[in-house]
């Protein structure tokens, strides 16, 4: 997994499986990151995702309670139709923008 | 051709054997000629028994998952089993958003998405015995011709 911080917003090259085992990895990293760069934004990217479960979805609202005490946002990118099913069913979709790009 | 067929794993309760589990049922139920969409849900579904069984059942200690899967006709049934802590009230646990661990990051929506990508789902639970998750799904619903690819 990579991450990858500008200014105050982090991105997270999310792995190919997002499950328990990795969101825990995930959960570490990203809010050490989060704290010491006084994060406000965090963007959640699927580009080479093609697996998520609830735990995916239950490392993303963990994120946005973090972020929401200083007025932060989370986003998602680059999903793709399974993953906004996920997301969509779950109802993160509430509390995170998924951001679609035009399609060329 | 047969057209019952079942296997049995037993595996240890960590969690790389989440990707494990999933793996094994999908290629389990590729006799079925299942669509992407189809190996998706099931994935999904089992993935979140297992995470249940390891976070919840064991709450993280290393014992012994069971998997069985069976396949009858254009059925697939898989049953996931712990003999971990169990749960005192199934209703509860298994409604939207709820949690018994909130702290740790888990999102509630486990028996949510089970209910949501299988066609039936049934708990047995006893407190300090263990849960045992079964699960059916038809595969091919909606589909009346079955087209096979020659190798």
């Amino acid at each position: 997994m990579e991450y990858q911080v500008q200014e105050n917003c982090l991105t997270i090259f999310l792995p190919r499986e997002v499950d328990h085992h990795s969101a825990e990895e995930l959960r570490k990293n990203a809010d050490a990151l989060i704290e010491r760069n006084h994060v406000k934004y965090v963007i959640f990217d699927f580009e080479g995702t093609e697996f998520m479960d609830s735990s995916g979805i239950g490392a993303i609202m963990g994120r946005y309670r973090l972020v929401r005490l200083i007025g932060g946002e989370v986003w998602a990118v680059h999903t793709n139709e399974r993953i906004q099913k996920i997301l969509t069913m779950s109802g993160v979709t509430k509390i995170m923008q998924i951001y679609e790009e035009e399609k060329s | 051709m047969r057209d019952t067929n079942e296997m049995e794993l037993i595996f240890d309760s960590c969690s790389a054997n989440e990707r494990f589990a999933r793996v094994a049922v999908a290629a389990f139920m590729t006799q079925l000629n299942p669509t992407v969409e189809e190996v998706s849900d099931v994935k999904t579904a089992v993935s979140e028994a297992v995470t249940n069984a390891i976070i919840h059942g064991y709450e993280q200690e290393i014992h012994k998952v069971s998997m069985r899967c069976r396949i009858e006709g254009n059925l697939l049934s898989v049953t996931v089993k712990d003999t971990g802590k169990g749960i005192a009230d199934v209703k509860q646990a298994m409604m939207p958003m709820y949690t018994s661990k909130p702290e740790a990051d888990r999102s509630g929506m486990g028996f949510s998405f089970m209910e949501a990508f299988m066609d039936k789902v049934e708990v047995e639970s006893a407190p300090g015995h263990g849960t045992s998750v079964f699960m059916e799904k038809r595969i091919g619903k909606g589909r009346s011709l079955w087209t096979t690819q020659s190798l």
